[in-house]
């Protein structure tokens, strides 16, 4: 079995990687083979599966990436994800994918959807939208047609039919995958010091890129390896992060904040790898399966409606209680509509329930770490100081 | 070297169809202050995909933050609303109409003609082309613990109205929207009423057209930038689907039909525009906190804005949409999903590029606007694009909505001087 480093490394090498040398890899491997990018938030990647096909997060450039055509298609008052991603396309990084997925996150990624359709009209791109009323003959109802209607999108690629049966083998393994991180998410909850958040951000990041029958062994032997290191343990603030679900903080950054005395031990990266709550039944229609499930068992998130102003919020403050978080850092990429506009209700929440919280931005590319670290080191001395 | 920017004057010129529709919009913020004697109920919502002629059915009284928040900027108070909200912990990135509304909440919730702006009994979330809306709502919603209803209008990403998504939408209204209004109102909702309403719309939108689509003449007869701000005013809020919305855009038709047969160009501030030099397309909504200032350096120069996407935020009406009794709901869920936002980036650039032909356009002026995601994301691209096809120049002005720490009169005012030479050199090269 890979030790700990081993499988942190390959992880890294995956995460460094803006020609996506693995999904390519993974393409050229077999005649036949597509790769369908999707954008953050959430896609139903046991379609894409089902069909035969590569789910590829695209979720930026990170701080790696020099962007110089994607600058000329952005305002400066506009965050930076779009802009690096239309760059990974306009350098052809992304030559090799067969269709983009752009969820309905907001609207930058919405219009993002309309500007591939113009730059690359050769290529499927897909604005994926998700239900915001979650009634199941309403909502539910209206998203079983997007699924089917995502589905008749694949099948004209692959130009093969998406079965019923693979279907629920798709469901079942991507089950398997929100389980397992489910349970990475746990232990890292209780021994943080075994499980940094930076490889924890990595083996996430890594689900992104590769085969999801690989990821759920690699989250499987990661959790072996970490489980059996004796690593220092600190004495940290333990902290739940907040608001970074769509352009991704550079690896640094999330350093910096463990490096500057928190053990981060919930977070909102990546959503789509443990968006749903609880398990989607393999036992009946999957369409309706993915649908309802969607409805009734999704993560609590900005670009999502919340119906009841009573839990508006709460979610929150269930996180911090049970993973035993001292506080909340809200850290949203700049011009963030969703994290930023939600922003002041998630405080007012955390207010009333005496939970402490700050606040900063930041992008892909931040290079200056020093304010981020003064701001979360002086967060953590206070909740040890004073909470 | 740019010429000196000059102040407008402070006498204004209006006809009589502008006196009748400030009379109509002052109207509904007479009613909104009086709720406390009139007993009305109060739902607030917003411009695109809003459904007055529904809401009237239940006899509420409807408040539109976001034509408040541009009263606001109009009469140069949105900016002390906007800091007070950011005091608050909202970011300075966002929306400032999100901004000036909050801020207004605060500081006592007075609307912008004097009179207190009433709490809502409903939130109408018409979450229509706009992100922010969304949040916006909850926001209030958060302050207020009001009933909220949520409609959901699928974005049009592929570039057409689906039957799935007409659908969904109707289904929403049956089971989201009308019971929740019937809850809040005590009035039983009548489908003949709504369909009197949607006659009334139909009408309105006739002849909202017609004044629309009189710019084709030249001289164009009105600006259908600055101006259209003013026409789309009573068909974009509580007036659609009224006999007084019927009436307005009578007599407005009337007034430029009168102006097309004398053969003569826009009224401005400042006096009708004689001499049209050069006939522009706008792409995004305007600056409002300076927008006198902002219609000035267009019609000093000769400019005259002959079709605009911001005067289709509340409806398409141009591309053939009308609101049709015979199909109430379902006429509603279209035009929702009609909107201009709702549609996605290659419609919009197809609906521009067709603006330019159309309208016998020199060129395209995006003012993109700080505050907009909605609009602003993307709008490099389309200009790019229509500059392509159409061999019109384009050019991009930066500006906000309503925080007039975004408006640089001087750096606008260059860019709009370089760009009306940029027209004149093309001109001369038989472009």
């Amino acid at each position: 079995m890979a030790t700990r480093e081993e499988i942190v490394d390959r992880c890294q090498e995956l995460y460094d990687d803006l020609n996506f040398t693995s999904a390519r890899a993974w393409k050229d491997a077999e005649a036949g083979r597509h790769v369908i990018g999707f954008m953050p938030m959430y896609v139903p990647r046991e379609i894409i599966h089902a069909a035969g096909m590569l789910p590829l997060g695209i979720l930026g450039g990170g701080d790696q990436l020099e962007v110089i055509q994607g600058d000329a298609y952005y305002q400066s008052y506009i965050c930076r994800i779009p802009r690096s991603t239309i760059e990974l396309l306009l350098t052809e990084r992304l030559n090799f994918v067969d269709g983009m997925l752009f969820p309905s996150i907001c609207d930058v990624i919405r219009n993002l959807s309309g500007m591939w359709k113009l730059l690359r009209p050769d290529v499927y791109a897909h604005y994926f939208d998700v239900p915001q009323n979650y009634l199941r003959d309403v909502g539910g109802e209206f998203y079983i047609h997007e699924l089917n209607v995502l589905k008749e999108g694949l099948e004209k690629i692959s130009g093969r039919k998406v079965t019923d049966e693979a279907l629920k083998n798709s469901i079942t393994l991507y089950n398997e995958n929100r389980k397992l991180t489910r349970e990475l998410y746990k232990f890292r909850a209780e021994k943080p010091w075994l499980a940094p958040s930076s490889e924890i951000y990595l083996i996430n990041r890594a689900g992104m890129l590769i085969p999801v029958e690989d990821h759920n062994v690699l989250i499987r032997d990661y959790i072996n390896a970490a489980r059996e290191e004796d690593r220092p343990k600190r004495d940290n603030s333990r902290v739940v992060l907040s608001g970074s679900f769509c352009e991704q903080p550079p690896l640094n950054l999330i350093k910096s904040i463990e490096m500057a005395g928190c053990y981060v031990v919930d977070d909102d990266y990546m959503l789509v790898n443990r968006w749903f709550t609880k398990e989607v039944p393999t036992d009946c229609d999957p369409m309706e399966a993915l649908s309802y499930t969607f409805l009734e068992a999704s993560v609590k998130m900005p670009s999502c409606f919340e119906p009841n102003e009573d839990i508006k919020g709460q979610f929150l403050v269930d996180t911090v209680r049970e993973n035993g978080a001292e506080g909340v850092i809200f850290a949203a990429a700049s011009f963030c509509d969703p994290a930023l506009l939600e922003r002041p209700i998630l405080q007012d929440v955390l207010n009333l329930a005496e939970i402490p919280h700050v606040s900063f931005k930041y992008s892909e590319n931040t290079g200056q770490m020093q304010p981020i670290r003064e701001q979360a080191g002086t967060f953590a001395d206070s909740i040890k100081l004073w909470s | 070297m740019s010429a000196p920017i000059r102040k407008p004057s402070t006498d204004v010129q209006k006809d009589a169809s502008m006196a009748k529709q400030k009379a109509m919009i002052d109207s509904n913020f007479d009613r909104l202050g009086n709720v406390k004697n009139s007993g009305e109920k109060v739902s607030y919502t917003f411009v695109p995909g809003n459904l007055n002629e529904l809401v009237m059915c239940f006899d509420m009284v409807g408040n539109y933050p976001e034509i408040n928040a541009i009263q606001n900027g109009l009469r140069k108070t949105s900016g002390g609303m906007i800091m007070e909200a950011e005091k608050w912990g909202h970011s300075e990135d966002v929306c400032t109409y999100v901004k000036a509304d909050i801020g207004m909440m605060r500081k006592g919730n007075i609307g912008p003609t004097g009179q207190p702006i009433p709490e809502p009994d409903i939130l109408m979330l018409s979450y229509t082309g706009c992100y922010t809306f969304l949040k916006w709502f909850e926001l209030l919603r958060h302050d207020y613990k009001c009933e909220t209803a949520m409609l959901h209008v699928p974005y049009t990403g592929d570039g057409v109205i689906t039957k799935s998504m007409i659908d969904y939408v109707v289904k929403q209204l049956k089971e989201e929207v009308i019971p929740k209004y019937e809850k809040v109102s005590g009035v039983k909702f009548d489908i003949d009423r709504l369909r009197q309403n949607l006659a009334y719309s139909a009408q309105a939108e006739d002849d909202f057209v017609w004044v629309l689509e009189s710019a084709k003449n030249k001289p164009s007869p009105i600006d259908a930038y600055f101006g259209g701000i003013y026409y789309i005013g009573p068909i974009f809020t509580a007036f659609r689907g009224t006999d007084l919305a019927v009436d307005y855009y009578k007599t407005l038709r009337t007034e430029i039909e009168e102006r097309i047969r004398k053969g003569q160009g826009p009224i401005t501030p400042e006096g009708e525009m004689k001499n049209e030099k050069y006939r522009i397309v706008t792409e995004g909504p305007p600056n409002y906190t300076s927008m006198r200032e902002f219609w000035k350096m267009f019609y000093d120069e000769g400019a005259v804005v002959v079709a605009s996407t911001y005067t289709k935020v509340g409806g398409t009406y141009d591309f053939g949409f009308r609101h049709d009794p015979s199909r109430p709901l379902e006429s509603l869920a279209e035009y929702c999903l009609n909107c201009y936002t709702n549609r996605n980036l290659p419609e919009r650039t197809r609906m521009l590029e067709s603006y330019i032909n159309n309208y016998e356009a020199d060129g395209l002026l995006i003012n993109s606007i700080k505050s907009c995601n909605s609009f602003a994301a993307g709008e490099l691209m389309m200009m790019r694009e229509v500059e392509k096809r159409t061999g019109k120049p384009a050019a991009f002005v930066e500006t906000d909505l309503v925080d007039p720490r975004y408006f640089s009169a001087a750096n606008v005012k260059n860019r709009l001087e370089s760009y009306f030479q940029m027209i004149d050199q093309k001109r001369r090269a038989g472009v």
